[in-house]
């Protein structure tokens, strides 16, 4: 049987008067690679912020990694990785600094992030590039590297905000064959992006609306149920029906 | 008459290390909408800052409206509408503010060019006492384009306009910039979205500071040199490692719910060779067809790069 590595019940955040996520209920299985959609102001980012454990719900629960958003924010943060389309590489440090940062922050032993310095830049084929400053790096390749370093603590799930924006077309699909890799090998994704043909490599994807979750399913069911040839045409349909303007 | 020519333009930072822009020429006919399309660091905010006369180029000219870039910037800067990547607005004046402010700077008023503007403004207007630093980013876009278009410029340069702006909003940002086309404004835009480029009279694909083809986008997808097939079987992931291994690819990516495949050369019997070798894989439901390639194809096969 699959199991769940979010559950959320209810979840809703105000900011007094507006709600910015409302009584959202969803599960997200292990091993899934998870689309988040929804147009600016649709509440992803405070969604996505309260399953992080940044932001506290006003209401209903969430279990996240096993954890309660609510009481155990801190084990939540030890148990997911982060990535967003701002890369929180150091600029100034090396390849390895970057990757001996992360891993002492997460309190990995000294011997474990020798281990996984090795291993994550045979991985990424860095080895030319170890010592050299992350902002000599070339785009790709520090997205690269910071998707592995999100994954540096061996977390159970991963959370990708917009990691693609920006790249050319090849590199955008080397770094979703990184993604089905971690998902292969039973780390779930839980990723929000702008690409809608990247809407269509996920296993479930689920849109908001002002607030709320609209639809959620396969993409193939998606696109049956709304009777659409791609998910692009199912986002359009469900995101112009918003009234909420992103103000 | 052309409206933007560039000859041989080039730009070098960090002392002649990183070569920016690369030997480009292209020209812009008056009145057409110019796509320069590419991913972050091809160079595009350089060519559009050496456009703006915010930036000198190391080598070649270029013209505006019929005047030199570098000899006579003051008067360019008086004829173009410039929307820069970065939000670069006053963030604690308000709305109605910043607008004044860009029209009294270019000698002009709101009301006499609000035709210009109206449909862009108008959904702003609620908001006109807000200052721009409270606004969400589909706003700031649409004050920062009414900002641009306050004085009647007859080129307009938005650089990077729709990046990280969702799917919805960026198609009525498209169709915001067809009416203004219809005006009779010159508009040369940058995005790095593929998908954007159909909605362009022609458009210049740009890679390291270098252009790959300048084109109409259904030229550019009608030159697409091989046949392009979309393949799909219950096993995706699978489906795009065995491909690669194919003796016979070129390359594969993903394009939505299907992998993309092009082979090195044509060849008889080639359909039914790929088809027996992915059922020896195992694989199932196995579709295959001939499909029209996209901008993004286009693109991934003028960078040369073969399978990953």
């Amino acid at each position: 049987m699959r199991s769940t590595v979010i559950k959320t019940e209810k979840l809703t955040k105000r900011f007094g008067d507006f709600v910015a996520a409302n009584e959202l209920s969803f599960e997200v299985y292990k091993g899934e690679i998870f689309g988040f959609l929804g147009a600016n102001g649709a509440g992803k980012t405070t969604a996505m912020r309260m399953l992080c454990g940044l932001l506290a719900p006003t209401s209903g629960s969430a279990m996240v990694a096993g954890f309660d958003v609510y009481k155990q924010a801190d084990k939540i943060k030890n148990n997911i990785g982060y990535m967003s389309q701002k890369f929180s590489l150091y600029e100034d440090l090396t390849v390895t600094e970057n990757i001996r940062f992360y891993g002492g922050i997460y309190g990995l032993t000294n011997k474990e992030i020798r281990e996984k310095s090795e291993e994550l830049i045979e991985q990424l084929q860095l080895q030319q590039s170890a010592n050299k400053l992350v902002s000599e790096l070339p785009l790709g390749w520090k997205q690269k590297l910071s998707f592995s370093v999100a994954l540096v603590h061996m977390p159970k799930i991963i959370f990708l905000d917009e990691p693609t924006s920006g790249v050319d077309p090849v590199t955008r699909r080397q770094f979703w064959d990184l993604i089905y890799a971690a998902a292969d090998k039973g780390i779930t994704v839980f990723v929000t992006t702008h690409y809608m043909d990247e809407s269509e490599y996920c296993s479930r994807v689920s849109i908001m609306v002002d607030g709320v979750i609209r639809a959620l399913d396969t993409p193939g069911n998606l696109k049956s149920h709304f009777n659409a040839a791609s998910m692009d045409e199912v986002f359009h349909g469900l995101a112009r029906e918003a009234k909420r303007k992103d103000d | 008459m052309a409206s933007v020519t560039l000859q041989n333009i080039a730009k070098k930072y960090d002392e002649g290390k990183v070569l920016a822009v690369d030997d480009v020429s292209f020209s812009v006919e008056q009145g057409e909408l110019f796509g320069l399309i590419g991913p972050d660091g091809a160079g595009k905010s350089s060519i559009f800052r050496i456009l703006t006369t915010l930036l000198l180029p190391d080598a070649g000219t270029a013209t505006v409206d019929g005047y030199d870039v570098v000899k006579d910037y003051k008067t360019i800067r008086g004829r173009i509408g410039y929307m820069p990547g970065k939000f670069s607005l006053y963030q604690d004046l308000t709305v109605e503010e910043n607008l004044n402010f860009f029209a009294t700077v270019f000698d002009t008023t709101i009301e006499e060019n609000y035709e210009l503007i109206k449909d862009i403004y108008v959904q702003i207007e609620p908001f006109k006492d807000r200052r721009a630093g409270k606004l969400s980013g589909g706003m700031k876009q649409k004050l920062a384009l009414s900002c641009a278009l306050i004085h009647k410029p007859s080129v307009l340069f938005l650089d990077e306009p729709t990046t990280g702006v969702d799917a919805v909003s960026r198609k009525e940002f498209w169709e915001m910039l067809r009416r203004l086309k219809q005006k009779g404004i010159t508009i040369l835009v940058s995005t790095p979205y593929m998908d954007e480029a159909t909605l362009c009279d022609r458009i210049a694909l740009i890679q390291e500071g270098k252009l790959l083809s300048i084109d109409t986008p259904g030229q550019l997808v009608a030159n697409y040199p091989t046949t392009l097939y979309a393949v799909r079987s219950d096993s995706m992931y699978k489906l795009l490692n065995d491909l690669r291994m194919f003796e016979d690819t070129d390359h594969c990516f993903t394009f939505g719910d299907y992998l993309h495949l092009s082979f090195k050369s044509a060849g008889p019997g080639q359909e039914q060779k790929l088809l027996q070798y992915l059922a020896g894989k195992g694989q199932t439901n196995v579709e295959l067809k001939v499909t029209t390639p996209t901008v993004e194809d286009c693109f991934i096969k003028l960078t040369g790069t073969t399978a990953a």
